[in-house]
């Protein structure tokens, strides 16, 4: 992230347009491109935006780590700004996917929410960031703040494949994977390619909203200084 | 600088001499997790089929509950005398304090699992022997989670010794993470008293997992929490 302000602006001015374009572009293409799918019909086109939303949100949370770590061996306050901002965004979009998955599995399991082994590490993955953000909260001193929620956060990131391999363990009912999955599963290319698209818009949508999240963060402590200085200036 | 066990086995030694002059940690946690036992008989009424199903369940409820209250006065103890400052001042290494912290909640823990464990079997009838297929796995099992358990538990309680509402916030921290801990346990645990006992390896495999991740975790980033 760049503190070039000129440079900020030009490069904000067409990403955000691209942004929105590449969003109504994947919209259409999700709902009028792709064929509808045999067995499952007009309902499965949620899969264009379940899907990648999870993706997107496990990139954030990728993120999350990584400025965890960076924040902790490097101690810059932007690492820590950038970790807030990611978890925030990821935690958007892993709810997406979270609300995009029972709206689906309704008219095809006949069921909202079941406990099977992807639910259900996906419910645990929200709740850890959720903790995450909370604990944020709840920790007033910021430089305190930035280093006990990093820990965290490195934990919550560790125990996500522990989490997995454990529910997996414990159950599984979920649709078996179609995109990598054995004989007769796949997708249509033309799918593929809706599905690509669709990804990208959303990476796309992930970068915009970090970087207006990052923004704040930034605003929100520049205002903090101020403030500080004022009363520091401040008679008695 | 005395090596990281010594300097550990210090802190373990401090640990203990101070909780054995009072055992008020021990006994709340043991009156504790037997509350949970007997109150969980009264909301579902198990039968001895059922008890057998949902023991393991039930078993690890009530050590993680208990887990994640009895952690808290371990930095928490440290703050109202500002030991915790004096304990930085020495010349070990920060992970050790957490080492030695880590290994006392240990076993205090296990101490309290092992006093609730007969309770428990006798309440619910379940079976605890035969000593080689039944009891020495579920002492593997106890032990291993109980590390897993302490181990995250006691680097939360150094994370929410500083925050707000910490009473509440470290169950919250240490009950989602600790996920896969409860899941590979309590499955573990109450195949060990189905019939005939059987240890899944999976179970096994998740916990050491857990146990060698998140101690590895401790020793590369425990020691930032003491910074000041």
């Amino acid at each position: 992230m760049t503190h070039d302000s000129a440079s900020r602006s030009t490069f904000d001015l067409l990403l955000t347009p691209a942004v929105a374009a590449l969003l109504f572009v994947a919209g259409y293409a999700a709902l009028f491109v792709a064929p509808t799918e045999r067995s499952m019909g007009v309902v499965q086109r949620i899969f264009y935006f379940h899907v990648p939303s999870a993706w997107t949100a496990f990139v954030a949370f990728f993120i999350v780590f990584i400025a965890n770590i960076a924040y902790l061996t490097r101690r810059r306050q932007h690492w820590d700004w950038l970790a807030v901002s990611a978890a925030e965004v990821g935690l958007a979009f892993c709810t997406v996917v979270l609300v995009t998955g029972p709206l689906w599995a309704k008219p095809v399991w006949f069921i909202w929410w079941t406990w099977d082994a992807r639910l259900t590490s996906t419910l645990v993955l929200w709740l850890l960031y959720l903790t995450y953000l909370l604990l944020r909260t709840l920790v007033d001193d910021p430089a305190r703040r930035a280093i006990v929620s990093a820990v965290f956060g490195i934990f919550a990131f560790l125990d996500v494949p522990l989490v997995y391999m454990s529910i997996r363990w414990w159950r599984t009912q979920h649709p078996q994977p179609v995109i990598a999955g054995g004989e007769g599963s796949g997708l249509d290319p033309l799918m593929w390619r809706v599905f690509l698209l669709c990804w990208a818009a959303l990476l796309g949508l992930m970068v915009l909203l970090l970087r207006q999240r990052y923004r704040l963060e930034r605003a929100r402590h520049e205002l903090a200084e101020l403030s500080l200085a004022a009363d520091s200036q401040r008679p008695g | 600088m005395p090596s990281l066990l010594t300097a550990a086995s210090t802190i373990l030694a401090k640990e203990l001499r101070t909780e054995f002059r009072t055992r008020e940690l021990l006994t709340t946690t043991v009156v504790f997790s037997l509350m949970v036992v007997v109150l969980f008989s009264f909301t579902f009424d198990p039968t001895a089929a059922e008890s057998r199903r949902i023991g393991g369940g039930l078993l690890w409820i009530a050590f993680l509950f208990a887990g994640s209250l009895m952690l808290h006065p371990s930095f928490t103890r440290e703050q109202s005398n500002e030991t915790l400052a004096a304990l930085r001042l020495a010349p070990i290494e920060p992970f050790a304090i957490l080492l030695g912290k880590l290994l006392a909640n240990f076993l205090f823990l296990l101490l309290a699992e092992l006093l609730l464990l007969p309770v428990f079997a006798v309440l619910y009838d379940v079976p605890l022997l035969p000593l080689t297929t039944r009891l020495l796995p579920l002492l593997l099992v106890l032990v291993l989670g109980t590390l897993g358990l302490v181990t995250a538990g006691t680097v939360f309680a150094a994370i929410s010794a500083h925050a707000r509402m910490r009473e509440l916030l470290l169950p919250v921290l240490l009950l989602i993470v600790l996920t896969p801990v409860l899941i590979s346990a309590a499955l573990a645990t109450t195949s060990l008293l189905a019939d005939p006992p059987e240890l899944p390896r999976t179970a096994v495999v998740l916990l050491v997992a857990f146990d060698v991740i998140f101690l590895t975790a401790t020793w590369l980033f425990g020691e930032y929490l003491f910074e000041e």
